[in-house]
C-alpha cells in the first residue's frame, strides 16, 4: 500500500528563529499588528510504500531521524493520510 | 610531496582556490570528485567551499551521502586530517564528524568580508604555527554560518578545548563567537572563513597561510611517523 506522509519541519522551540522574526516585522509593518510568535519552517510530502500505516509512520519517522530534520536545531511533525 | 586531496561536490565553488593554495605550500593537490570511493593515497582532505547539491534541505545535508564520505569518514578515523572550509565545514558537521550545526545568520544577511579571528587554541594541526590568541584577518561568505551547539554541548567542547577559532567581532551570531571546531580527536576541523583566500597579502590578507602552511607541515610529520 501507499500511505502519503506529510512532515513539518520546525526550528526548536526556544531557539532564535530570524526566519521567523523577519516575517513578524513584516506582517507588522503592512498592518497586521495582531500577528505574533511568527516561526517559520519546511513542510515535505511524500509517498511511503508499506504494509501498514504504522510501518509507514515508522519509517517515515526513521528518514526524519536520518534526514529531514536537523536532531539538533530542529523538530517534526508527522501525519500520515487516510488512504 | 604531501598529497591534498580536495573533494569537489556538484555547487562547489571555492575549489580551485583551495587546489591553489595547496600548492603554493608545496603539496602535491588534485581534486577527487564526490562519486569517487578512494582518495588516491592523500595525506590531507580538504572539503572546500561552495553550495554542493544547490544547499537543498539544509547546507551540508545531501552532500553527507555523497560516496567519497565513507572514504573521509574512513581517512578520519585513521587519525587523518580533514579540514572542512564553510560549506566543507557544514558538510563535516550534518555527517556528524564535528560537534554542532550551522544555522541562518542571525541578521538574515549573506556576510562577506574580512574578519578579524582570535586563535583559542594552537594545539592543533591546524593552528600549530599560530600564537595563542593571535588575531588573524581571514574573509568570510557565507548566509548560513552561525555555529549552534546548546549550553551543555558548548560546555563540554570549551572544556575539552575543541573551540580552536572565534570571531574577535560581531560576524552572524555564532553561539561564543565560535568560527571554527575540531573533533576530539583533534585531526578535524572545519571554520567558516576562508583560509584559502587570505594567502598573499597583495590581496588583503595572508593570514589563511598560517593554517594552510601548518596542515601541510602536520601531514608531513604524520606521512614519516608513519613511514
Amino acid at each position: 500500500m501507499t500511505f502519503r506522509v506529510h512532515v513539518r519541519v520546525m526550528p526548536r522551540s526556544g531557539l532564535l528563529d530570524p526566519q521567523g522574526q523577519a516575517v513578524e516585522h513584516a506582517l507588522s509593518a503592512l498592518g497586521f499588528a495582531e500577528a505574533g510568535a511568527v516561526r517559520v519552517g519546511r513542510a515535505i510530502e511524500l509517498d511511503v510504500d508499506a504494509g501498514s500505516r504504522d510501518e509507514a509512520e515508522a519509517r517515515a519517522r526513521l528518514m526524519c531521524d536520518k534526514l529531514l530534520a536537523n536532531p539538533v536545531t530542529e523538530d517534526y511533525l508527522l501525519a500520515v493520510e487516510d488512504d | 610531496m604531501t598529497r591534498v586531496a580536495v573533494v569537489r561536490f556538484p555547487g562547489s565553488n571555492c575549489d580551485f582556490d583551495t587546489l591553489r593554495a595547496a600548492q603554493q605550500y608545496g603539496a602535491d593537490a588534485y581534486f577527487v570528485w564526490h562519486r569517487d570511493t578512494d582518495l588516491k593515497g592523500s595525506d590531507i582532505v580538504i572539503l572546500p567551499g561552495g553550495f554542493s547539491y544547490g544547499d537543498y534541505l539544509r547546507c551540508g545535508a545531501i552532500a553527507r551521502f555523497a560516496p567519497i564520505l565513507d572514504a573521509v569518514r574512513a581517512f578520519a578515523a585513521d587519525g587523518g586530517p580533514v579540514l572542512g572550509i564553510c560549506n566543507g565545514f557544514q558538510i563535516l558537521c550534518e555527517a556528524g564528524l564535528l560537534p554542532g550545526v550551522l544555522r541562518r545568520n542571525r541578521d538574515l544577511e549573506f556576510v562577506c568580508r574580512d574578519v578579524r579571528l582570535r586563535v583559542e587554541r594552537t594545539d592543533t594541526p591546524f593552528t600549530s604555527r599560530c600564537g595563542d590568541r593571535q588575531e588573524l584577518t581571514i574573509p568570510v561568505k557565507h548566509g548560513e554560518g552561525s555555529w549552534y551547539a546548546d549550553e551543555d554541548l558548548y560546555g563540554e567542547l570549551e572544556a575539552a578545548g575543541q573551540l580552536v577559532l572565534r570571531y574577535a567581532e560581531d560576524c552572524n551570531g555564532s553561539v561564543g563567537d565560535v568560527a571554527g571546531v575540531c573533533n576530539e580527536a583533534r585531526n578535524v576541523f572545519g571554520l567558516m572563513p576562508h583560509p584559502e583566500h587570505a594567502v598573499d597579502p597583495l590581496l588583503g590578507s595572508g593570514d589563511g597561510a598560517l593554517l594552510l602552511a601548518a596542515l601541510v607541515d602536520a601531514a608531513a610529520a604524520r606521512t614519516l611517523a608513519i613511514a
